[in-house]
């Protein structure tokens, strides 16, 4: 999880992030049996369509099993300290080009607040340059590709321009 | 002989004006997206998919084999200029290579690498035009049992066998799995995992979730360790030109690659990291020069670079004649003909041999293309490589975005791309490989299908599977693959007591 403090795990101790992965699984395997009850059985030979998803199911268990013994032995392998803030950053840009494409804006706006928004994450503080530069190569993009290559991408106020 | 013939005509359709167009703009492509750091061969192909939307599927196919090739040669300039492997296929390259490039010999490190390359490119191609038709003849005779055990071994291999923890490679493929059920079953049209949402209906599609995992998770990991070393980049200083003395000590390196390389490519147990490490062993091991290994010796990049390409054409064989992708970069291979309704098998060189051929053919010509163009546009390349980090992640992320606003621009797909990249990101501070959700989400459903019409043809009975010679034997590899790791492991553990 981004959010979980760094630790260096040693060696056999109880690795918390290993058993929240094992009941992740667990999780996933009832959404399966769930989804997998609703469907009629209507199929006369062989395999319904509501088989597979419990065999996965099934499956799916045994791993979380294993993967709780994993972390209840400590055996995961040594993680790196991380630095949640550029994560962030990245995640928090995705949303913002979801949230301008769904309102309309456009690809050459959704476009650019994500690269500005990365391009921060990785260190710059030129965010009004950087911004400059983002507008200008993903208008580039949008006329390689939607004019030369007649890809249709979103159009917003920016591209009416165009 | 009948391989000659289709040979010559699939010759005949790739030298087309057009065609030869379409495979120099794949080689350049694929080069230029594969030289960036972080970027491996599969992604590389994810990324390029949109790009060939427009065209016909024969061009589109061609301008493939140009990117596949294309992206291999930029991930061996990455390994060896700033130490950074795209992927693990090209780990070995990079122990040699880059310290190579460090003792100011990195123009000889690329030039064995590149005509390493094509040599053994050329010779597992030739190997694959000739083991294909073979391979054909025999898989037309599989049943659907037959198919879906297949399946079952390659599942097994790709996540259990060869990975460094069964546990964890299953676990992948389970997700992968998961995700193959979404939308709606072919066989009876009720919708499974859709959850009421219209677009989730159609499955999630595969250029999705290798894009998400691949770019933006790859992204959101190198930026959460930034404070970790920076990567540096080692200059190309001094002649570009092997010496008589480097052409003597590559040439076979390069043809034992070949011989390591295409067949384990070709069976479906897929992986180029087995072949690579192997040549890498064995040159060591045999090499007249044992004081350079670890400094730079040029043996340790012939094999493994010559390992890794030919490898990459074995795994053509399973995928073009089974429809089996044994790897992230097969199974992007896959999503290509299937965004055609193409579906790679015994019938496809029956039904469309000028495609399948053509495309045969243009990897020979991407080949030498590669050959003729990377060694005087290093300078390009090496540029490339010195984009600043903030702008080139950015950059790969507005690619990234673009793709699949591109093919699906609705609000979901991209949230399941944010999703799918905050996965890869955990994946890899977890240690979990990638590959495999990405062979589960495509083969999954294929192998559901297969063994549902087997079960129907057989009225239900499950005894199917073990009734059909073929069948039983592969069932019994794939258990056998499943339980070795955990055999071994508890030998290991065994012996290690005793000692």
């Amino acid at each position: 999880m981004p959010s979980e403090n760094p630790v260096h795990t040693p060696a056999r101790r109880v690795d918390r992030a290993g058993v929240v992965i094992a009941a992740a699984l667990a999780v996933l395997a009832a959404v399966l049996v769930w989804d997998a009850s609703k469907l009629p059985s209507t199929t006369m030979y062989g395999m319904g369509p509501e088989a597979m998803p419990v065999v996965i199911a099934i499956g799916l268990v045994i791993l979380a099993v294993g993967n709780l013994i994993d972390a209840l032995r400590g055996k995961l392998p040594p993680r790196e300290s991380m630095d949640p803030k550029p994560v962030w950053l990245i995640i928090g840009g995705l949303a913002l080009l979801i949230a301008i494409i769904g309102f309309g804006g456009g690809f050459i706006l959704a476009t650019s607040a994500l690269f500005v928004t990365t391009s921060a994450a990785f260190g710059r503080r030129a965010v009004l340059a950087d911004t400059a530069i983002a507008l200008v190569i993903t208008t580039l993009i949008y006329l390689a590709f939607d004019k030369l290559l007649t890809l249709s991408l979103p159009a917003g106020p920016l591209e009416r321009l165009l | 002989m009948d391989t000659f013939a289709a040979l010559a005509h699939g010759m005949a359709v790739a030298m087309q004006p057009m065609n030869l167009l379409y495979a120099l703009i794949g080689v350049f492509l694929g080069t230029a997206v594969g030289v960036l750091p972080g970027i491996g061969p599969a992604l590389t192909v994810a990324l390029l998919l949109p790009v060939t939307y427009k065209l016909d599927p024969g061009g589109s196919l061609i301008m493939f084999a140009g990117i596949y090739y294309g992206g291999m040669y930029g991930g061996s300039t990455t390994a060896i200029l700033i130490n950074t492997p795209g992927e693990s296929a090209s780990m070995a390259t990079a122990l040699e290579g880059n310290k190579m490039a460090k003792a100011g010999r990195g123009g000889p490190a690329l030039a064995t690498s590149a005509i390493g390359s094509f040599v053994a490119g050329t010779i597992a191609t030739i190997g694959l035009a000739f083991l294909a038709p073979w391979l054909v003849d025999f898989a037309v005779r599989f049943g659907p049992e037959d198919y879906f055990a297949l399946m079952c071994v390659a599942f097994v291999t790709v996540s259990a066998t060869f990975g460094d923890s069964p546990v964890r490679g299953l676990t992948s493929l389970f997700i992968g799995l998961t995700l193959g059920l979404v939308g709606i079953d072919k066989l009876t049209g009720q919708a499974r995992l859709a959850f009421g949402i219209p677009e989730l209906l159609d499955g999630v599609e595969v250029t999705t979730l290798a894009v998400g995992l691949f770019a933006v998770g790859e992204a959101l990991y190198v930026a959460s360790r930034r404070h970790h070393a920076e990567e540096k980049l080692e200059p190309v200083r001094g002649s570009l030109w092997m010496t008589r003395e480097d052409w003597q000590r590559s040439w076979k390196p390069w043809l034992r690659g070949t011989l390591f390389g295409f067949p384990i490519g070709a069976l479906p147990a897929g992986g180029a990291e087995i072949p690579t490490f192997l040549s890498y062993s064995t040159e060591r091991r045999l090499t007249k020069h044992p004081e350079e290994f670890g400094k730079g010796a040029i043996e340790g990049v012939a094999g493994p670079e010559a390992a890794n390409n030919a490898s990459a054409a074995g795994t053509l064989v399973p995928l073009l004649t089974l429809g089996l992708p044994t790897s992230a970069t097969a199974a992007m291979m896959l999503a290509g003909f299937q965004q055609y309704g193409l579906n790679p098998g015994p019938l496809l060189f029956a039904e469309r041999p000028d495609l399948v051929w053509g495309l045969i053919a243009s990897l020979f010509i991407a080949n030498g293309m590669l050959l003729v163009l990377n060694l005087p546009l290093v300078g390009l390349w090496v540029r490339l490589l010195a984009i600043p980090q903030p702008w080139l992640y950015a950059g790969i992320l507005v690619f990234a975005t673009m793709g699949t606003i591109a093919a699906k621009p609705s609000v979901v797909e991209l949230s399941m791309l944010a999703a799918f990249g905050v996965m890869g990101f955990l994946m890899r501070r977890f240690d979990f490989p990638i590959a495999p959700v990405v062979i589960g989400l495509i083969l999954g459903p294929i192998a559901e299908s297969q063994l549902r019409r087997a079960l129907a043809i057989s009225l239900g009975d499950p005894m199917v599977l073990l009734q059909s010679p073929m069948s039983a034997t592969l069932l019994g590899v794939a258990l056998i693959a499943l339980l070795a790791p955990f055999v071994l492991r508890g030998l290991g553990r065994f012996k290690a007591n005793e000692d």
